[in-house]
């Protein structure tokens, strides 16, 4: 399991190079010269030179881009365009509110969408096989957004229940949490459904195997058949499943943050965007790929976990 | 495809009551919105102060919005950038992803190499912050959108693709046409791609859905049309600052998305089912 987690991580790096060689490229597509939009219109040639050199827009872009990398690998992110803070400062602030909500909503997913569709999967074709169905359809036809807008009318607007706005006191968990519950939900429906939908055709395809007919055959008891053989076999493919729907969640984020006022990453980076703060951007996008390169490098790993059979490829 | 699959599938598609519905509410949808100049609706972009937040009646089944314009009018108005950008997205992220599965499965080697690392590093960003990103780079309008959300879900149907192509590469007749001393630019599109394509059109008709709520987040955002041509992810966001006493405007904007992806959410399902030789056995 050693040698196979180190190899997996080596595997990482190079996968994290070319995503920051691809975000270094895509960023200096973007039209829209950055001196310009931190100067404002009213501006001398000069002190735009000036401010170029400050930035390192005037080398070469190959140096640029070996700078980048340096920096990168030495932890600077640089300042940001706008407010001339560092850009890491942000990203710690921002970056512990994007984390919290991805995790309770995958964790709300995960506790009730696994189990129902499990559940589903053994009653196929029955009346709550069909409801069960229809209602995890409509769930991923609902964008994030929308499921938000509803959840504030209900929990937040008739029932004044639920805060709307923020991420609450800062060192009070209680009203943080409280602060976290429409976001999570909002994310945790959405996620609840695409998970319901994966693990039912999953357990479908393993149930129809050979060995389950084999085991139900030699007389095993039902219970032991489905969580012995059936789910360990299909837990691979719930994992595959739960890396990609993560990396899915990472993103729907975004709009659940702009919805709901948090300061998080996606917050961060729509603000960039409007005001053309390259350096943020850069750097957000970064996390995201780091992110999502790590979800699939545990996603990696707990398959060698469960499936020993992979770990010798 | 002979005549009898042809009527089997038919067949199987008619007996898919779920697709059947799906199929009926795209249409019904489209429709409207193809219809919409010819429909005895109000004008979705004229202001009429007056009559701000009235809410739904005979007049106005939607209600009207903080500029006294119909609510009914802009959701259906609106409705034809969602599905024009929904469509034309998936076409273009089709032909584009094809073209690239294509070619990088059949020639393989350090093309293919290159291709995949290149589209597994893109797959790893979120589809909205691309889409983000390349709406920045390009500026805002209905071009910009389609440009954007395709390029940014085009390695999706390049890594399916190739993987397909590998497939069918392996077979004799590929082996036979080039004996005969075909162009590979020949057996690419004559011979591999009429036996890829069924699976990259039910990934497109399952994408659709999903490209409209992604064209609608970004409107949500204010990346999308510009204003004051109404989309429905915009009005949803404009909605939302009086959610108090109108909330029409944003529950029904986004009712009409909602109606809308599931309608070709379960057409997109139903077809796989059909299509997927996987599912069919």
């Amino acid at each position: 399991m050693i040698a196979y987690t180190i190899r997996r991580i080596l595997m990482a790096i190079p996968t994290l190079w070319v995503a920051l060689t691809m975000i270094f490229i895509l960023v200096r597509v973007i039209p829209g010269d950055p001196t310009s939009a931190v100067m404002g219109d009213y501006v001398t040639e000069k002190s735009l030179e000036v401010l170029k050199k400050q930035m390192g827009l005037d080398l070469p872009l190959i140096e640029q881009y070996g700078l980048y990398l340096y920096n990168f690998i030495r932890g600077d992110f640089g300042n940001s365009l706008i407010t001339g803070a560092p850009v890491l400062k942000e990203l710690k602030n921002a970056l512990p509110h994007t984390l919290e909500l991805t995790f309770t909503s995958l964790l709300i997913g995960m506790v009730t969408g696994i189990p129902l569709g499990i559940f589903l999967a053994l009653k196929r074709n029955s009346f709550w096989d069909y409801l069960g169905r229809f209602f995890s359809l409509a769930g991923l036809s609902f964008p994030s957004f929308y499921i938000a807008v509803l959840l504030i009318l209900l929990f937040s607007m008739k029932l004044d229940l639920l805060p709307v706005m923020g991420v609450g006191a800062t060192g009070d968990f209680w009203d943080r949490m409280h602060h976290l519950v429409l976001p999570s939900l909002t994310l945790g429906l959405l996620m609840m459904s695409y998970l319901t939908r994966m693990t039912r055709s999953t357990m479908l395809d393993v149930l129809g195997a050979d060995y389950i007919r084999t085991a139900h055959a030699k007389g095993l008891e039902r219970k032991k058949v489905i969580f012995k053989h059936a789910l360990k076999n299909a837990s691979v493919s719930i994992v595959t499943v739960l890396g990609i729907y993560a990396g899915i969640l990472v993103g729907s984020s975004v709009m659940t943050e702009i919805i709901f006022n948090r300061p998080g990453l996606g917050s961060l980076i729509v603000g960039s965007m409007l005001n053309r703060d390259y350096i943020t951007i850069n750097s957000i996008m970064t996390v995201y790929a780091a992110i999502v390169i790590f979800i699939n490098l545990i996603t990696d790993l707990s398959y060698g976990l469960i499936d020993p059979r992979i770990r010798y490829e | 495809m002979n005549h009898d699959t042809r009527q089997k599938i038919l067949r199987t598609f008619l007996q898919n009551k779920a697709a059947i519905v799906g199929l009926v509410l795209s249409l019904i949808v489209v429709f409207t919105c193809i219809a919409a100049p010819y429909l005895p609706l109000p004008d979705p972009i004229n202001q009429s102060m007056s009559l701000r937040f009235k809410p739904p009646s005979w007049q106005h089944p939607l209600g009207t919005d903080n500029f006294g314009r119909d609510v009914l009018s802009r959701v259906i108005w609106g409705g034809r950038v969602s599905i024009v950008v929904g469509v034309l997205s998936v076409v273009m992220a089709m032909t584009l992803g094809t073209i690239i599965g294509l070619v990088s499965g059949y020639k393989g080697g350090y093309i293919d190499n290159l291709t995949m690392r290149i589209v597994d590093v893109l797959m790893c960003f979120p589809t909205l912050i691309l889409g983000i990103l390349f709406m920045a780079a390009l500026g805002s309008g209905m071009t910009s959108l389609i440009i954007a959300i395709g390029i940014a879900i085009a390695p999706r149907f390049a890594r399916l693709c190739r993987g397909a192509v590998l497939g069918v590469r392996q077979n004799d007749f590929v082996e036979a046409a080039r004996s005969m001393g075909m162009s590979d630019l020949r057996i690419m599109f004559r011979h591999i791609l009429p036996n890829v394509l069924g699976d990259v059109i039910v990934m497109g008709a399952l994408w659709v859905g999903a490209i409209i709520i992604t064209e609608a987040s970004l409107s949500f955002i204010g990346l999308g049309v510009p204003p004051p041509t109404p989309s429905w992810g915009r009005m949803v966001r404009e909605g939302l600052d009086f959610m108090g006493h109108a909330y029409w405007v944003s529950v029904y904007s986004g009712g009409a998305i909602f109606i809308t992806v599931i309608g070709f959410n379960l057409f997109g399902d139903g077809l796989r089912d059909i299509l997927d030789p996987k599912l069919r056995q």
